[in-house]
Order: structure tokens, then sequence, then C-alpha cells
């Protein structure tokens, strides 16, 4: 009982182990489950021109930092000549440029890399509440009035907020709400009035300034939105229509009122902002972000081995893959062939050769190779001169072939060097000894055997999709271990012996 | 397919999977295996335990001792030569006679020369015939005379009768019969055909052949079912005493008749093929099954009690119920007597399984 219990044990945590890491990459870094997924990432950039004056240049650009529903990959600064700190706290990143002296206009860039990530979604430390601003008469008087008719039409703080922008953008504001709109202290701006009045109703609010990313754009224009903190979260208002929502991939780049950028010593020229599309692959995304947080598995992955590893690591896992098709074929089906794993290996030499010319090649070497074997047979060699015998008869076999098929120009009969040539010999050896103990037709029938599990396991392991999981997913290997064992433990019939037993099977006649 | 597969398992028909798992690879210890596969320890367990075998004429271990074969075998006159540990009667000689110098195999067909001889026993020392090309042992064995009340069956070769054996219980029975094209061999593979054995009366049944049944020799002719084997009690004793002295709960006995020296023990095999219960048109699972229900520990029992419980099991639970006219278990007192103790998987379950499938 407790054996039995150990087994299923094994095999449901194998299982669960190889499909929940894999599962865990697919959900949480987005790895996909297909070759050749692409996802949208964008390069954002900006291009500061600066005109220096005499003294020592010093150029502050706020940096984005967290954005909600955008994750950052990789930034880049390119500065000639400057010297870059970048200061980090909370919420708030600076690259801060200095040279000591510079003549003629420099150039700085700063380019970052973002991607979709709806699990971004930390934003701006939470606020305190404002002081009702002090203002002059009549505003002061017109704000309260405002605040008040406002919050008796409003049930909380999302409606408030609404209402408020929307008598704002009201194309026949009320007579308060035009005092303000035409005051020159604030310009104007809907959204400098909106953080005004509600201020005045102690309401937290930020101005965020940044890019909707879609297309490329070479020549962006910031945009800018109102956050507004309802004690629990940020909401996100449209300054334009009043509209309670956050565009998709909005990516905030600085908080305020002011502009990014702070010079001293120097003349701005221009600060250029640029946004590019890019497709990337999603493997690589996922990877990428799978790095960023420190995933620890993703240190172990093989798409960070050097390529040529990488490549003979996806053959290797594929032998597994290979070798549970042969389990499948030998105890569930029940065909017959020879050795153990002989029919997996020939399957990798098909890899190189093509199923076709694989084949060909293979009957090709053990047809004549059986036919020297019955010769050496005559000789009475024993057997470790015998099988030496037999593997130099393979290899100038090999070497034929190939001297034949380049003289014929015949591609497939080239990569016969690639075949496993003791596997080869072996194959000879034992095949020429069931043909002389138990006849020609199990010889063959095991030949065909091994040819049919071969063929079988290289269309699996040549399937794109296996490849793909067996190289991004090698936990899945874990489940083909489970799968193993439970078939290890499969103690029912094999396909081929609903055949044999066939007289058995026989529903008895009536007597 | 699905039809063909629920019917073999109502049979209680055993797979290979089935037996490798469920059987031999929990009833049989691995330490154990060696004493079986080695045909000459296995001979000498046996012989340790009273058991009659083919007498060992010799022994060669090492190629030095091949190389000086001649002086060996001088004095041998019939023998047959096998690999110790040879699978499915591979790599196997036999010589009935000599002529002229040569060794003559008993139909007359083959002659070996002493540097044949040479070669072969070279061969099974280097491991030609051992599983995985181990290098090997070989050995000579008494030539076996098969007993002429055999030879109505038989016309040629050693026939053997094969017994499964499980916890000590024989529990199924084949008469295996060398045909012309098995060459004088008494295995299946190689195309001899087996006769089933009704258990209880040591009666021979129809024969497979090929994974397929047949009533008649395909050499002779002659009818295969209906012979009744000779001392057929003593038979199930002694492949039942064979397993005091190998320990495996699930094993083949391979029983040779002798004419002068009666039943031997040819030699034991530790995965008996599974062809045998189309020659039985049995499940061996049913079987199996069947003495698990019966007795718990039936391996603490002696020879004799076993092979008692084995023919009670076979008058009752594996009663041949597909072959036998209905009338014969309508009134079944071991029926009854066993329904009593209360088992719940006991051979009543099986008879009235039997009995709708038929």
């Amino acid at each position: 009982m407790t054996r039995s219990g150990f087994w299923i044990i094994s095999v449901v945590l194998l299982i669960a182990c190889g499909l929940g890491l894999a599962g865990w990459k697919v959900a949480v870094y987005g790895y996909p489950l297909t070759p050749g997924v692409t996802d949208e990432t964008w390069t954002v950039q900006a291009r500061v021109r600066l005109q220096p004056g005499n003294g020592p240049v010093r150029a502050t650009l706020i940096l984005p930092s967290a954005t909600p529903g955008l994750g950052r990959l990789q930034e880049d600064f390119v500065s000639r000549g400057f010297g870059l700190d970048v200061q980090e706290s909370d919420y708030l990143r600076r690259a801060i440029w200095t040279v000591r002296r510079a003549s003629g206009i420099q150039t700085l860039y700063y380019r970052a890399q973002f991607f979709s990530d709806p699990n971004q979604t930390a934003f701006a430390p939470t606020p305190a509440y404002p002081e009702v601003p002090a203002l002059d008469e009549p505003f002061a008087t017109a704000l309260q009035s405002i605040t008040d008719e406002v919050r008796s039409r409003s049930a909380d703080i999302a409606s408030f907020a609404a209402a408020m922008l929307a008598r704002i953008n009201s194309p026949s504001p009320s007579a308060e709400i035009r005092l303000f709109l035409n005051a020159p202290e604030f310009g104007g701006d809907v959204i400098t009035i909106a953080r005004t009045l509600l201020a005045g109703a102690r309401i937290p609010t930020e101005r965020i300034n940044g890019f909707l990313l879609s297309d490329s754009d070479r020549h962006a224009t910031p945009i800018s939105w109102l956050a507004v903190h309802n004690e629990q979260e940020w909401l996100f208002f449209d300054p334009e229509t009043g509209r309670q929502h956050m565009p998709a991939n909005l990516l905030v780049w600085w908080r305020g009122p002011g502009s990014p950028l702070e010079i001293d010593g120097a003349e701005l020229v221009d600060i250029e902002w640029s946004i590019r599309r890019n497709e990337v692959a999603s493997l690589l995304l996922a990877g990428e972000r799978a790095n960023r947080d420190g995933f620890a598995f993703s240190m172990v992955s093989l798409l960070s081995l050097p390529v040529h590893t990488q490549s003979a690591y996806a053959v290797l896992l594929l032998v597994p893959v290979g070798a549970f098709v042969m389990v499948l074929m030998r105890n569930i089906v029940g065909v017959r062939a020879f050795g153990t794993f002989m029919p997996v290996l020939i399957a990798l030499a098909f890899r190189e050769t093509g199923l076709v010319g694989g084949l060909l090649l293979f009957g090709l070497v053990v047809a004549t190779g059986l036919m020297f074997r019955f010769c050496l047979e005559r000789m009475h060699l024993i057997l470790v001169p015998r099988l030496t015998a037999v593997v130099t008869i393979v290899v100038i076999l090999m070497v034929a072939l190939t001297m034949l098929s380049a003289a014929l120009d015949w591609e497939v009969g080239l990569s016969v060097g690639l075949f496993p040539m003791v596997i080869l010999a072996m194959v000879i050896e034992r095949m020429s000894i069931v043909w002389e103990e138990r006849g020609p037709q199990d010889a063959l029938v095991e030949a065909l055997g091994s040819a049919t599990i071969a063929t079988l396991a290289y269309v699996v392991m040549g399937l794109e999709q296996v490849r793909y999981l067996a190289v991004v997913f090698p936990e899945l290997l874990l489940v083909v271990l489970g799968l193993t064992i439970l078939l290890g433990r499969y103690s029912g019939y094999r396909l081929t012996e609903l055949f044999r037993f066939r007289d058995l099977a026989r529903e008895p006649q009536p007597s | 397919m699905i039809r063909r597969y629920l019917s073999l398992r109502r049979a209680g028909v055993l797979g290979v999977n089935a037996r490798n798992g469920r059987y031999i690879a929990v009833h049989n210890e691995r330490r154990f295996y060696p004493i079986v596969d080695d045909k000459i320890r296995c001979k000498t367990a046996l012989r340790e335990h009273g058991i009659p075998v083919p007498a060992l004429l010799d022994v060669v271990r090492t190629q030095y001792e091949a190389a000086r074969l001649a002086r060996r075998i001088e004095p041998l006159e019939e023998f047959a030569l096998k690999p110790a540990n040879g699978s499915r009667g591979d790599g196997i000689i036999v010589v009935g006679s000599r002529r002229n110098g040569l060794w003559v195999s008993p139909s007359g067909s083959s002659y070996y020369s002493l540097e044949d001889l040479q070669f072969h026993v070279s061969g099974i020392l280097n491991g030609m015939y051992s599983l995985g090309g181990q290098p090997d042992t070989a050995f000579f064995e008494g030539l076996v005379h098969t007993d002429p009340r055999l030879r109505a069956l038989a016309p040629e070769g050693v026939p053997d009768i094969r017994i499964i054996v499980y916890k000590g219980v024989p529990v199924m029975a084949m008469m295996r019969l060398p045909t012309r094209r098995s060459g004088g061999r008494a295995n299946l593979h190689h195309g001899a055909i087996g006769a089933g054995i009704d258990l209880a009366t040591g009666r021979t049944l129809r024969a497979v052949m090929d994974d397929r049944l047949v009533d008649t020799h395909p050499d002779t002719g002659e009818r295969v079912d209906g012979f009744e084997i000779p001392s057929w009690r003593d038979l199930l004793t002694l492949a039942s005493s064979c397993y005091a002295a190998v320990s495996l709960g699930y094993f083949g006995a391979d029983i040779v008749l002798d004419r002068r020296h009666g039943p031997l023990v040819l030699e034991l095999n530790v995965r008996p093929g599974l062809s045998i219960q189309i020659a039985n048109q049995c499940g061996l699972e049913r079987r199996l099954n069947a003495v698990d229900a019966a007795h718990a520990e039936p391996r603490r029992l002696s020879a004799e009690d076993r092979v008692s419980l084995a023919l009670e099991l076979a008058a009752s639970a594996w009663s041949n119920a597909r072959r036998t006219a209905p009338a014969q278990h309508e009134p079944d007192p071991v029926e009854e007597e066993n329904a009593g103790d209360g088992s719940p998987l006991g051979s009543d379950f099986v008879t009235k399984f039997a009995r709708t499938a038929s």
C-alpha cells in the first residue's frame, strides 16, 4: 500500500512541479506557449540639445519611474563628455548630467524600452491632504461656492472630481468658473484650475505628464492628465472631457506642472521626444522580464547559454521525448524492436539526414552489412573480433556511400557519416543472430519495428512545438518523467496482445 | 478494440505488462534471479533439494579449456551442449551419437566436427547467447531420452512439460512439442507447439502454434488433445517442490520425462511465456487470483499440500468451464464447499462468472 502510494505521489508531484513551473512562467512572465509569438514594445527617447555657457553645465532630467500598465526593460544614456549620475528614490528618478566645460551644442540622449505589463500598478506615493489654497477675493468666495455646489451633487471623490471637470469644461461655464478660467495666474489651464478647485475640497491631486504609446512618432508632444487620489487609489481623469479613465499605454514620465528638465549654466536649444514601436519576440521579452525580476530560473535558462551549447542541449532535451515515444510504442502498443534505445538514436540520426533519406540509408547500410555478416558467420569468428569486423564493415560502407553520393551529387548520402556506426553494427549483429536463430521473419519484424519507432520518435522530436517547449520549458521534462513512471506502472494489455490473445477473447459459443 | 480489451480482462488473461509489473516484479526477488538464470547454479540448487535433474557432465569456463576440448569430450557419446545463461533455447547443440569422429545430432540431420564444437563453446564463453553479451559458461548435460510413451505426441526432439508455479502452487501447464520447424527444440519461439493440459486430470487440451489454436501436430497430423500424461500428480509435485530451491513466487518449471530416470527438471524460467494461456483457453490471471483468494500464504504449505490445493481449485474455480458441457458444473459439491469460506474473490465468484460466460 505504501509502495503504491509512493509512486502515485511521485507521479503527481512530478507532473504538478513541471506544469506548475511552466504555468508560473507563462502567467507571471508571459513566456509564450507557442513559438513565433511577438509583443509590442516601445522605445521612447528624449533628446536634449544644449548651448553651454562659459561655466560648468548641469542638466537634470526626470526619468520615468513607475508607470501603471507599463513595464520598463532597459534604458540607455548617451552623453559624450558628460558625467552621469542617476538618483533614485521612491517614485522619483533623475538623471544628472554634469560637465565642467563644454563648447558647441551638446546633445544628451536618454532612451528606454517599455512593454505592456498589467501587473504594474504602483505610480506615486499616497499623498497628504492638501491645504485649502489661500486665495484672494473674489477667488476664495467663488471657490467656496463651487465646491459647495459640486459637493451637493456628488456622492464620492470620483464623482466630485468628474463633476468639477465637467463644470470647468462646460461650453457655458458658470460665472465662478469663468472667473478662474480667465484669471491670468491660472493661464486658462484646466488641470491647474481643477487642482486648485479640488484642493478647495482638500482632495489630493497630481498632474501627470507623459506620452500615449501607440505608433511610432518622431516628434511626440507630452500630454497631461489629472490624477485624483480617493484615499485608496489613484483615479485618472481626462482633463479635456472630464471622463474618468486611464488610456492604455499612457507612459507617465513626470509629475507636476513644471518641465522635467532643469538646466544650469547652459541654454536649452530644444528637447525632442520620439517614440518608436517595435515588434519583439515574446520569448525575449519574457526572458528580460524574468531577468529584471531576478527570477531564479531565468538565470539557469537554456536561452542564456552560448548558442552552440544551446543547440546541443536542444537535442539532448529531445532525447527523453523520443524515449517516451519508444516507451509508448513498446509497452502500450507492443512493437518489437532491437535494443532498448537503438530506435531513439536512429531517430536522432534522422534529424540530420531527413526521414526518407535516413530510412533509405539505414536500410541500405543494414542490408549490406547483413550480407557481409553472413559471410563472417562462415569464418567462425569469435564474438569480439566479429563485432569489430562488423563495425569496420559498417564504416567502410559509410565511406563508400559518402564517396558515391559525392560523385553523384546526392546530398542525403553525404550525411551518412552522422549515423551512429556502433549502433548500426549492433543492429546488424543482433539482426543476424535473430535471423539465424528464429528465422528471417522475426528478424524483419524486429527491424521494421525499430524503423517504425525511430520514424515516430523522429516525427515527434521534429515537431516545432515540441522542440520549442523542450527548450523554453525544460521543466516539462518532469512531466515526461512522471508520465514515464505512470506508464511503468501500466499493467494492462498491449495493443498487440489484443491481437495475440484473440483466441482467448472469443466469446464462448453456447453449447 | 475496447471490447476486445474488456473481454480479455473478463477472461482474466495475463498480459506482458501485468506479468512483469504485478507478478514477476512483486513476487520474484531480484537476488534469486541468478540462481535461475544460470542453469548450472539452478541445477545445483535443485539437486541440493533432492529434485531430479539431468546429469551435469562437464563445465567449460575459460577459452583455455575450450581449446583443449578434445580430451574432455572424448568419453562423451551423447550430450546437450548449452550456454549457462542462454535464453529461449538459443545456442544449444544436441549430440546423440558419434560417427567417424564426428558428433551427430539425435535426428541424424546435423554433424559437428571437433572444430565446430570448439567454436560453439568459444562463442558461448564470449557471450554470444547470453543476454546483453555477458561472458558466459558452457556446460555439457546428459542427453534426455524421452519416455517412449510421449513419442505418440512428439515423434522427434525432446518434448517437455511447462508448469507455471505461483507461490509454490502449480497453476497452469502445457506440453511443448518440438516440430520439424523448431529443429527439435521445445521452444514456442522456434516453432514448437504447446498443448494445454487440464491441471485436474493431466489430459492434454488443444495446442497453440504461433499464438493460434490448433488441434493437430503439424508434422504428423495426429490430434494432440486427450492424451493422458503419465504420473501427472508426481509432475505437479515436482514442479511445486522447485519453489523451495529458488524461492521465486512466479516461475515456469520445464520438466522432461526420461525413459530411465523418470521426470527430470530441465530448467526453471523466471519469465515464462504467456502463450500457455491460449493453449489452455484460459486466462492466467484468473487462476492467480483464485490462488490468492483460496489461501493467504500457500508458500508455507508443503509441496504435496500445494498440489492438493491446485487440484482442488482446478476441480472448481478454474474448471475449464469454457470447454466443459454446462451440465457438468450445475450441481458441484466443491463449489458449495468453497462458497462457505467467505473469500470475496473466491472460487465461487469465478465459477459463477464461468457460468455466465458460457
